[in-house]
C-alpha cells in the first residue's frame, strides 16, 4: 500500500515509512551518504569479479567442468594443486631418504619412523580402514591387525608382501590357499566330533577322541598337527584365542561345512611403493609386529 | 506542524575537543606518569633474565612459536594460562579498589588511551598553538600554513604510532635480534603487519577518537560509576564556595555571591570537554587538569585554592555540618576489595611456588579399546605424554601399578624401555606403551601409571584403567 501523499513526521520533519503498529511511525530516514556510495562501489566492484575469477557456469569449457575462465587465471583446482606441490615439496625432505633407506634403519631413526607412520596412518584410513576399521581392529572375516596372531606372517617383510600382492587377491604374485567345503567330504557326524575337538583344543580342554582322529586326518595338512597354523600355507592357528569368524561351536561347523574366504586385494600398482612401506611400517607398529 | 518551525535534529555532531594548556600538580602527575609508562613500554623489552642455555634470556617475553610466556623469574606453558585469569582478576579487583577509592584516576592518569592522547594533544599544541589558534586553524579555509601544520601534525602522529606498534612487536621476539633486523630492513611478515596494525590503530585512537574512546566504546567506564559510593573522591566543584557565580571585576566585594567568577579555564582545559560545574558526569576521567586551571586563577585573584578539587560526598556534607572529615580508606567496600586481591594474590603465588616441574598425562586408546593376544592374555595401548618443564634433560621410569602379571612394551623408533625414558629440556616427551595382562576379574580395571626420575622417587601418578571386554 504506497499512500498518496508523503506523510511527514510532525517532530522531525522527515518522511515516515507509511506503515503504523500501534501508533508507532518509522522514520524513512535516508542511509548516510559514505554508506551509501560504499555500496555502489562494492556492486561495481563485484562486477568486477565476474571477469577477473571464474564467475559464470557454461555448458562447455575447461574440461567437464565448464565456466568461465576468468582473466587472472586462478583456480581453486589450480591452487589445490599448487598447495599439493609445497606439501609434497615439504615430503621431499625425507622422501628420499625414506625411499633409501631400508626397513630396519627406518625403524631406529626418529625422523623417518614419525614420516612413516604419518604417511601410513593417513593412508590407512584411506584405503585400508573400509575392512580393517580405523583403528585396525578387524572384524568378523577381516583380520584383527593389532593382534599376534598372523595367518601369513607378522614380520614387516611378510607384512609388505601380504600389501603388495594381497591374498587371494588379482595379482599374479598373490598368496592362495582354499579350504574345502568338508560338508561334500565328511559325514555330519565327523564334522560335529571335529568341531568339538577343534573348540576342546582352544580352550584346552580334554580332547575327543573321534575328533582327534578325523582332525589328524583331514585338518592337520593346513593347520598343523598340534592344530597352530601353518604360516606357508596360510592355514589359521585353531588353538589360541583368536578367531577369525567366530568362536562358538555353531559357527565352527558351518565354517567347516562350506567355508567363507576372504579377499585381501593387491595394492602394487594401486598405491606408490613408497606408501605401501609407509602402510606396512604403520601397520608393523600397531602392536603385533614380529621381528 | 506548520512550515515555519524549525525541523527538530535528532543528531547531536560531536564537538571537537582543543584542551587548553594548563600547569600545576595533577597536570605534572601526569607528565611524570606519562614518562614513566612510556618508558616502562619502550624498554622493559630489553630487559634481560638468565635462564640457562636452552631458554631465551628475555625478562619479559611471550614466544608464541615455541608457545612458551616468560616474565622475570616466572615461566609459563600455554596450558598454564591461567596464571594470566589470575593476573586478570588481580588487575581488576586492584582497578575497582582504586577506583572506590580515588574514581576514575586510572583513567586520568595510567590508561594507556589517555596517555597517547595527551601526547598527541602536546603534539598538536606544539605544531598548532594552543586552544584558541588550533580551533581558529580547524575553522580556516585550507591556506598553505594549515596545510603544512596538518601534514605535520599527522606525521609525527603517524612517527609515533609507528613506535607504538614497534616497541610493541619487541614482547613477542629476542629484542636486540629483531632490532638488528629492522636496522637491516630484514623483518618477518607478522612483525610487519603488526607494526601496520598498531600504527593505524594508535593513530585512529589518539588522534581522532579520543575522548570518544572512554564515553562510548570503553567497558571499564560505564562500570567504574559501580564502585563508586559517598566516600569516593570524585572532582567536585565546591558549588556551596562558589555560586552564585558571575564575573569579577577587581577591587568588588565578595560579599554576597560565589567564588566562581566564571572564567570558563576549568572548562577549556577539559580533555573530554565537560564543564565539571555541572557536578559529576559520565564523562569525567578524573584527571585533575580543571583543578590545576581553578587553582590558578584562585592564586591570581587571591581567594583560597580548592574551589574545584578532589572531594567526597561525605566531606562536603560533614563541610556543611562544620567538621572536618577525613578520608575514608577502610570501609566495607574497600575492605573485600583487599580480601579478594589477598585471597586471589595467595593463591597464584601458592600456584608459582609450587608449580610442577613434571607432568604426565595418559591417554587409553579408544581403537581398539582392548586386543585379544593368542594366549589368552590382552593387551591395551595407551598414548604417554611426559611435560619436562625443567631446563636439563631427564631420565625416568615408568610402570603401572594396580595389575597382576602386567608386562610393559615401548613402541616407537629405535629401542625404548620404560625404565629409561628421556625427555629433554623444556619439552613434551610422547611416547606409546603397550601394557599386556593376562585378563582380570573385571571387565574395567583401575590402574596406576608411576613415574620415578633416576634416584626412584616417585614424581608423579596418573589414574587410568586396562579394559579387557567390551563394556
Amino acid at each position: 500500500m504506497r499512500p498518496e501523499k508523503k506523510d511527514i513526521d510532525e517532530l522531525s520533519g522527515i518522511e515516515t515509512t507509511g506503515h503504523s503498529w500501534d501508533g508507532i511511525k518509522e522514520l524513512n530516514t535516508p542511509s548516510p551518504r559514505w554508506w551509501l556510495i560504499i555500496f555502489i562501489v562494492s556492486c561495481v566492484w563485484a562486477v568486477g569479479y565476474w571477469f577477473y575469477y571464474p564467475a559464470w557456469p557454461t555448458l562447455t569449457g575447461n574440461g567437464e567442468r565448464g565456466g568461465t575462465e576468468g582473466t587472472a587465471g586462478w583456480t581453486q583446482y589450480k591452487q589445490l594443486e599448487e598447495q599439493q606441490a609445497e606439501i609434497v615439496a615439504r615430503k621431499a625432505a625425507y622422501q628420499s631418504r625414506f625411499d633409501a633407506s631400508d626397513f630396519s634403519t627406518i625403524q631406529n631413526d626418529e625422523e623417518l619412523y614419525a614420516f612413516a607412520i604419518a604417511g601410513g596412518k593417513s593412508a590407512f584410513k584411506d584405503n585400508c580402514a573400509t575392512c580393517h576399521g580405523t583403528g585396525g581392529a578387524g572384524g568378523p572375516g577381516y583380520p584383527n591387525l593389532n593382534d599376534d596372531d598372523w595367518i601369513w606372517g607378522g614380520t614387516i617383510e611378510d607384512i609388505q608382501q601380504t600389501l603388495q600382492y594381497g591374498i587371494r587377491g588379482n595379482h599374479d604374485e598373490t598368496r592362495f590357499n582354499e579350504m574345502p567345503a568338508y560338508a561334500d567330504i565328511l559325514d555330519a557326524e565327523d564334522i560335529e566330533a571335529v568341531a568339538d575337538y577343534v573348540v576342546a583344543k582352544a580352550a584346552g580342554n580334554a580332547l575327543p577322541e573321534r575328533g582327534a582322529v578325523v582332525f589328524e586326518e583331514n585338518c592337520a595338512a593346513c593347520h598343523g598337527e598340534d592344530a597352530k597354523g601353518l604360516r606357508e600355507l596360510g592355514g589359521p592357528n585353531l588353538a589360541d584365542a583368536i578367531w577369525l569368524y567366530a568362536d562358538d561351536r555353531n559357527a565352527i561347523v558351518s565354517q567347516i561345512r562350506k567355508p567363507k574366504h576372504g579377499i585381501m586385494p593387491a595394492w602394487e600398482g594401486r598405491l606408490s611403493p613408497s606408501t605401501i612401506r609407509q602402510l606396512t611400517i604403520y601397520v608393523h607398529s600397531l602392536g603385533g609386529g614380529e621381528k | 506542524m506548520s512550515d515555519t518551525a524549525a525541523p527538530l535534529k535528532l543528531f547531536a555532531k560531536k564537538e571537537r575537543v582543543f584542551p587548553k594548556r594548563v600547569w600545576g600538580t595533577f597536570r605534572k602527575i601526569k607528565w611524570v606518569a606519562m614518562v614513566t609508562l612510556l618508558g616502562i613500554y619502550y624498554l622493559a623489552p630489553f630487559l634481560r633474565w638468565d635462564r640457562g642455555e636452552f631458554a631465551p634470556d628475555q625478562a619479559i617475553l611471550i614466544d608464541m612459536p615455541a608457545r612458551r610466556a616468560y616474565f622475570f623469574f616466572i615461566e609459563i606453558w600455554p596450558q598454564e594460562v591461567y596464571y594470566l585469569t589470575g593476573i586478570l582478576i588481580v588487575a581488576a579487583v586492584s582497578l575497582f579498589l582504586v577506583t572506590s577509592l580515588f574514581g576514575r584516576v586510572w583513567c586520568g592518569y595510567a590508561c594507556p588511551q589517555t596517555v597517547w592522547t595527551d601526547l598527541f594533544v602536546w603534539v598538536e599544541r606544539i605544531v598548532q598553538g594552543d586552544r584558541a589558534k588550533r580551533m581558529k586553524l580547524h575553522k580556516s579555509k585550507w591556506t598553505f600554513e594549515k596545510i603544512w601544520k596538518m601534514a605535520l601534525t599527522h606525521s609525527i602522529w603517524l612517527v609515533i604510532g609507528m613506535l607504538t606498534g614497534g616497541a610493541w612487536v619487541f614482547y613477542f621476539n629476542d629484542a636486540p635480534t629483531l632490532l638488528e633486523q629492522i636496522i637491516h630492513l630484514d623483518v618477518p611478515m607478522s612483525v610487519i603487519s603488526w607494526v601496520i596494525a598498531l600504527t593505524l590503530s594508535t593513530y585512529i585512537m589518539a588522534g581522532f577518537a579520543r575522548e570518544q574512546v572512554c564515553e562510548y566504546m570503553c567497558p571499564y567506564a560505564r562500570f567504574q560509576s559501580a564502585m563508586f559510593d559517598k566516600d569516593t573522591l570524585i572532582i567536585s566543584y565546591d558549588e556551596d564556595r562558589g555560586e552564585k557565580r558571575g564575573k569579577h571585576k577587581k577591587g568588588e566585594s565578595w560579599e554576597g555571591r560565589g567564588h566562581c567568577i566564571d572564567c570558563t579555564a576549568c572548562v577549556q582545559v577539559c580533555p573530554v570537554g565537560i564543564d565539571i560545574r555541572d557536578g559529576l558526569q559520565m564523562d569525567c576521567i578524573a584527571c585533575g587538569l580543571c583543578i590545576d586551571a581553578c587553582d590558578d586563577i584562585m592564586d591570581k585573584i587571591d581567594l583560597p585554592r580548592g574551589l574545584i578539587k578532589y572531594d567526597t560526598t561525605t566531606q562536603l556534607e560533614k563541610r556543611r555540618e562544620g567538621i572536618h572529615e577525613k578520608l575514608q580508606i577502610f570501609r566495607t567496600r574497600t575492605f573485600y576489595y583487599f580480601g579478594i586481591l589477598a585471597v586471589v594474590g595467595s593463591v597464584i603465588l601458592y600456584g608459582l611456588l609450587n608449580r610442577a616441574e613434571t607432568e604426565l598425562h595418559v591417554l587409553h586408546d579408544r581403537n581398539p579399546l582392548f586386543v585379544q593376544l593368542s594366549d589368552g592374555t590382552v593387551r591395551n595401548g595407551y598414548d604417554i605424554k611426559i611435560l619436562n618443564k625443567t631446563h636439563a634433560d631427564r631420565h625416568f621410569t615408568l610402570s603401572a601399578a594396580g595389575i597382576d602379571g602386567a608386562k610393559i612394551r615401548m613402541q616407537g623408533a629405535g629401542k625404548i624401555e620404560a625404565d629409561d625414558l628421556t625427555v629433554f629440556a623444556d619439552s613434551v616427551g610422547h611416547f606409546r606403551l603397550f601394557l599386556s595382562a593376562p585378563k582380570p576379574a573385571a571387565k574395567r580395571h583401575e590402574i596406576v601409571f608411576e613415574l620415578r626420575d633416576t634416584s626412584g622417587a616417585l614424581v608423579e601418578t596418573y589414574d587410568s584403567v586396562f579394559i579387557s571386554e567390551k563394556p
